[in-house]
């Protein structure tokens, strides 16, 4: 149980069911009055805010939160579908909580899956993520257009700007938090 | 050794803030006042709902240097001064910091209107010392601090500001709520904003109007939004004065808090207390005003935090 006093940005508190994450807290005393601690909240299922304003003498249920190591398996109609690498129980995400991370998602992939009781609602992937090229035009030696990128477009359908000389085909690698190529994969 | 770059910083700041301090001594001394010490520790501070005290062995710490300053006054003293830290459990936040710096005065044969006017000489005479102006420049705004200033009863500002009437946002226990949410946050923009004449109910230390028993003599201070200072035209009625604070003494037993004895020694000498009013100006807001500080932690040099 947390109280009043140990709101602050960052903490996790269970709210009408749901997950919610402080993300920004004042405290205001109007002369002689009670303590009041305003806080704006954003839902971690599906990222609405909302204003709360609480008294001090409440008090928040902590939200059960849990990350576990899992791998992604296979996309069905709008649901990813991961499994626990040790318990090979597995778990299904929709499209939304997936977010952008869908973008570099491929079989086998290992993610770290955040749990809200038995409900998956985030994902964090690893940093580099290896991604095949399913297109982009061929490098024209001699080409003087000076361009030194271009389009492509990956497996995942993701499409970013790459080098000139990587080639349908190849193996990049492509870094998740900024969605950018970082360096082709050799041989 | 590292040294502590922030702290190092806010060498302007702390030298504004000196300053600021002698003007404040400089302007209570012309006017004839006494400044005066009163203990930091004592055994019984005024047992008021929504303000804690830090225990101290058996005693507290000062949350405000009140009783002992009107103590002062039953015993003759007619004008007094005093700059001292006070204590105020749990309360942090940018502008709140659990040790502060408050200034206090009081005047035996004065009312609340009074003190409006010593807040508007004393706000123009820092202008002056610390801008060369009557203007400050704070939050983006300049604001003119010649007089006069806005005044506005509680009543009418529930009505303009939140459409509800104070007593109605008493009875649904939204009063402070309202303050907060709507009503502060407007105060004090186009000139300081005194907010005055309390409901009863919240009228702690000060003096019920004759003419109007559910109205107590009180008034705020804002600018900018900001809450700059508290005053009472004072009660000076012994036997009202333990009725209200044996109400709020077993209202905190009623929530649970803190044990705080009757402060009988004050209760005693009320009685002698000639009609003055009071009020509690908290400096660290006021070195904000004038250094244009974001938070409190920019005007002091360590907040509790970097101990």
């Amino acid at each position: 149980m947390y109280t009043v006093a140990d709101l602050k940005k960052g903490l996790k508190v269970t709210l009408d069911g749901d997950p919610y994450i402080v993300i920004a807290f004042e405290f205001s005393k109007p002369g002689k009055g009670q303590a009041l601690y305003r806080t704006k909240l954003r839902n971690m299922i599906n990222g609405t805010t909302l204003d709360r304003t609480y008294r001090s003498g409440e008090s928040f249920e902590p939200a059960q939160l849990e990350e576990r190591q899992m791998q992604y398996l296979y996309k069905e109609d709008t649901h990813y579908t991961f499994m626990d690498n040790q318990t090979y129980e597995q778990v299904q995400m929709s499209e939304d909580s997936v977010g952008d991370a869908k973008n570099f998602m491929i079989d086998n992939l290992p993610v770290d899956i955040l749990l809200y009781g038995e409900k998956a609602i985030g994902v964090t992937l690893p940093n580099f993520v290896n991604l095949r090229v399913v297109q982009t035009d061929p490098w024209v030696k001699g080409d003087t257009s000076g361009s030194d990128s271009k389009p492509a477009v990956l497996e995942t359908g993701y499409t970013l700007r790459v080098p000139p000389f990587i080639e349908e085909g190849e193996l990049i690698v492509v870094d998740t938090r900024s969605g950018e190529y970082s360096t082709r994969v050799k041989g | 050794m590292l040294a502590n770059w922030r702290l190092a910083r806010k060498q302007p700041m702390l030298r504004a803030r000196a300053r600021l301090v002698q003007e404040i001594r400089q302007f209570f001394i012309a006017g004839g006042y006494l400044e005066v010490e009163t203990p930091l520790r004592i055994p019984a501070p005024a047992p008021e709902s929504h303000i804690e005290p830090i225990p101290s062995l058996s005693w507290f710490l000062q949350t405000s240097p009140e009783l002992c300053m009107k103590r002062l006054l039953a015993a003759g003293y007619e004008r007094l001064f005093q700059i001292c830290h006070c204590w105020r459990d749990g309360e942090r936040g940018g502008q709140h910091l659990p040790e502060f710096t408050m200034l206090e005065w009081y005047r035996a044969q004065s009312d609340y209107r009074d003190l409006m006017i010593d807040c508007e000489g004393l706000l123009v005479t820092l202008a002056r010392a610390m801008t060369g102006a009557t203007a400050v420049a704070f939050r983006g705004r300049i604001f003119e601090l010649a007089p006069p200033w806005e005044r506005l009863s509680v009543r009418a500002a529930f009505q303009r500001y939140c459409g509800m009437s104070a007593d109605e946002a008493l009875r649904l226990d939204l009063f402070d709520e309202l303050m907060v949410e709507k009503i502060e946050p407007q105060l004090g923009w186009g000139t300081p904003t005194f907010i005055y004449d309390y409901p009863a109910c919240r009228g702690a230390l000060s003096r019920l109007k004759a003419d109007e028993p559910d109205t107590a003599e009180r008034f705020e201070l804002y600018l900018g939004g900001v809450e700059l200072a508290n005053a009472f035209s004072e009660l000076t009625d012994p036997l009202e004065q333990r009725r209200r604070f044996v109400a709020e003494r077993d209202y905190r037993a009623a929530q649970g808090r803190l044990p705080l004895p009757l402060p009988e020694p004050f209760l005693a000498e009320l009685a002698s207390m000639p009609p003055a009013a009071g009020i509690a100006l908290g400096i660290d807001r006021l070195v904000m005003l004038f250094c244009d500080a974001e938070s409190i932690d920019d005007v002091v040099a360590f907040p509790p935090e970097e101990l």
